[in-house]
């Protein structure tokens, strides 16, 4: 066994199993940098992830916008990103479905929220 | 011959972008950190400084998992904006300088740093925001040519803090060994606290940024022994970006006398800034 990091509460940690784990949903994510690609997505999403041979279950966390379901599935915060872009879910609306809050409740947790 | 004239280590949080862009500078939520760039552009103009080498993280828009670099550095003469998910940002492509990128190159792989080099690469967020804030761009063009560093921060395993502040230290020895008459500053960016996935989102320490500013000054080498976890558990699992400034802190003497210090935590990101100015 490599040394691996020790596990922090409520965090992941993207090392290289997760890495490996999310690596068709990783590759989609990084296409999704170019505006054909995105308008690609928008017009028909389906299609778009049967070209990076998502799995079903990856598929259905799209579907959903399960954004921590991404996370755990090996999707990179940074890729994460880009589907947000895609799918009009900026990083703060991302990150309070992460957090189990309202985009309202996340926002009152913050000290200055106006610094969008 | 080239000298490090300074340092910069600086957050790069990739709202700031945008809001550069519209304009925001006077927008109440966005003055505090955009006030405090003053004094230091102000101090930059007078430095002079012909080039400056940013060692940043991208993020996933020009390297990407299938192939992933520890660090990779840049030997072009000019760098593209990218595209990082979000449309190209209408900024003038950033000067590089390929002969001293090469000599660098040269320089740190003959000690041992073994890098990536690139001829090609665009630059995003990680870089482009710390240059808004320190050289920002006059119309068609910038105030000074760059070297890009790209460190990996995002793949665990990532390159240890000891090995980052090392690479700082060669850094300089590589600069100072250029015949060119160039003036350097080095800008470590990224951080500070900061989580951005999981139930932790949002999770700031100013009390940990303050510390680390603290040592930073103080003294970096023991500051350099930082574990990677002790990083993410106090500060956040993308906190980790902060070895990046230990970089910049190597490249610098031992007489180097910190100039500005700010600290601004609006949203989801310790907004960190400090600068050092070498002694003659």
């Amino acid at each position: 066994m490599g040394i691996s990091i020790k596990e922090i509460p409520d965090t992941s940690i993207f090392d290289l199993r997760l890495s490996r784990r999310g690596v068709r949903l990783n590759k989609m994510c990084a296409a999704l940098c170019a505006a054909a690609e995105r308008d690609a997505f928008k017009r028909d999403e389906e299609a778009f992830m049967a070209r990076f041979s998502l799995t079903e279950e990856e598929k259905n966390l799209i579907r959903r916008r399960d954004f921590k379901g991404l996370i755990d599935a090996g999707t990179n915060i940074y890729a994460l990103l880009k589907i947000g872009s895609a799918t009009g879910n900026s990083l703060y609306r991302m990150g309070a479905q992460m957090r189990g809050e309202s985009y309202e409740e996340f926002l009152k947790t913050r000290n200055i929220s106006g610094a969008v | 011959m080239a000298k490090v004239v300074a340092g910069i280590g600086l957050s790069h949080v990739p709202s700031v972008g945008p809001a550069f862009d519209r304009g925001k500078q006077q927008d109440p939520a966005w003055k505090p950190l955009f006030d405090a760039y003053v004094p230091v552009r102000a101090w930059l103009q007078k430095l002079a400084a012909d080039v400056a080498i940013v060692v940043y993280n991208d993020h996933v828009a020009q390297f990407t998992f299938d192939r992933y670099p520890t660090f990779a550095l840049g030997i072009a003469d000019r760098y593209p904006i990218a595209d990082e998910g979000f449309g190209t940002r209408a900024l003038p492509v950033v000067p590089g300088d390929a002969e001293l990128s090469i000599h660098l190159c040269e320089r740190l792989i003959a000690a041992e740093f073994d890098l990536t080099v690139c001829q090609e690469m665009g630059v995003e967020h990680g870089f482009l925001v710390p240059m808004n804030l320190c050289f920002p761009h006059t119309g068609a063009d910038w105030p000074v040519r760059s070297v890009p560093l790209q460190v990996n921060v995002v793949q665990h395993p990532l390159p240890s803090a000891r090995r980052c502040y090392r690479l700082g230290q060669a850094l300089r020895q590589a600069v100072e060994s250029y015949p060119a008459d160039l003036k350097v500053v080095v800008m470590g960016t990224g951080g500070m606290s900061h989580q951005l996935q999981g139930r932790r989102f949002g999770y700031m320490n100013e009390k940990f940024d303050q510390w680390f500013l603290d040592q930073l000054e103080a003294d970096p080498e023991n500051l350099a022994q930082l574990s990677h976890h002790r990083i993410m558990e106090e500060a956040g699992a993308e906190a980790v970006e902060l070895i990046m400034w230990l970089t910049m802190r190597g490249a610098l003497s031992p007489k180097a006398r910190r100039v500005h210090r700010h600290y601004y935590a609006p949203m989801t990101t310790g907004m960190g800034l400090i600068t050092f100015e070498e002694q003659d």
